[in-house]
């Protein structure tokens, strides 16, 4: 019942989310304005107890969400037949480019810079 | 013989079929995920796209035809979108202090992962709108479609490159930061919600409650920067 409660929260969450952007014409989908809305919604304690409920339901199985999006690959083998290998060695050249290239940036960042009082005098 | 045909005939013909072998599907594959120890090649998504991708090309049956049961189980990506907001508050104050970095490093990776797919592509001769449509694949698939349409590319081409990269994405990074000696969770957990999106925050998630948290946060963060950048830089690039 109470993953239930959350859930309705999360899709009220994203209408909210999907009426600000067709509103204001943002270029954002509505989930992503939608979780965005959740964070500050979230001071307020009786949501967090149904959220926290329905978000470990979701989140345990999101991989689960993408399966019938993945499907869909299927309608387009025609065109990955034709640039098959080229379009493979692309997608997944700039993948570990980006992983690497955000890894590395965000690990540079993220060191703590040393502590000023260290410095040797003189 | 004739009775199983007009059985499997009907069958297939009600959303009861989409949902079905969706669930059966990804619980076996779960299952076998498990056994493997969650090896990044043993992906339930990957292993149950396959499986279905060949019944229904076996079959000849179309792709409408196992979506309209599939549609109850993709309905449920928006709230679960929603819900990546809540391990984000959990770690809000670690967050907040981490902001900036965070932002220069979605915005190093999400434009080093465009960049060179435009560029590689355009190096190995690939037609143009292939090139538009691969740009914004490192994006959640509903929004790479949304920009793709913007910058001149095919939105069903970018929606099939997003979830191949996140394939590529959920099956490699293990492998690729533990290569790049990378042991810090949130910052694998980041670095393949940028790359990513989606299916890397799902494998994040499945992995470790930080990597998880972290992977939600840059696929949000992405989809944000994204959609505002990329249409200004093929403005200016043309």
């Amino acid at each position: 019942m109470l993953a239930l409660r959350g859930l309705a929260w999360l899709l009220l969450l994203q209408a909210l989310g999907e009426a600000l952007t067709h509103a204001l014409s943002l270029p954002f989908p509505g989930p992503v304005v939608g979780m965005v809305l959740l964070l500050p919604s979230l001071l307020w304690a009786p949501l967090r107890e149904p959220v926290k409920a329905a978000a470990e339901l979701l989140l345990a199985h999101l991989s689960l969400l993408f399966v019938p999006v993945g499907v869909g690959v299927i309608t387009h083998l025609a065109l990955l037949s034709q640039y098959g290998l080229k379009l493979l060695l692309v997608i997944a050249l700039s993948t570990w480019v980006g992983m690497a290239v955000t890894a590395l940036v965000l690990r540079g960042l993220l060191r703590k810079p040393p502590a000023p009082e260290e410095a040797p005098h003189g | 013989m004739a009775d199983f045909v007009q059985l499997w005939v009907y069958l297939s013909s009600t959303p009861l079929f989409g949902l079905t072998a969706t669930l059966v599907t990804y619980v076996s594959a779960q299952a076998f995920y498990e056994r493997m120890q969650r090896a990044p090649w043993a992906n339930p998504v990957l292993w149950s796209v396959v499986a279905i991708g060949a019944v229904l090309l076996i079959t000849r049956t179309p792709y409408p035809t196992y979506f309209a049961g599939a549609q109850f189980v993709h309905v449920l990506l928006g709230p679960a979108v929603v819900a990546l907001a809540w391990p984000l508050w959990l770690r809000r104050a670690e967050v907040r202090q981490r902001g900036v970095a965070l932002v220069l490093a979605a915005l190093a990776g999400g434009a080093a992962a465009a960049a060179c797919a435009v560029g590689l592509g355009w190096a190995l001769g690939l037609p143009d709108e292939v090139l538009r449509s691969l740009a914004p694949k490192s994006v959640t698939a509903p929004v790479a479609m949304g920009i793709a349409e913007r910058i001149g590319g095919v939105p069903a081409l970018s929606a099939v490159f997003a979830v191949l990269t996140g394939m590529v994405g959920a099956l490699s990074a293990k492998y690729l930061f533990d290569l790049m000696r990378i042991d810090v969770w949130a910052v694998r957990g980041f670095a393949l919600g940028t790359a990513a999106h989606g299916l890397g925050a799902a494998r994040a998630l499945q992995v470790d409650a930080d990597a998880g948290a972290y992977a939600g946060m840059a696929l949000g963060l992405q989809v944000l920067l994204a959609s505002l950048l990329m249409p200004l830089v093929f403005r200016w690039l043309s």
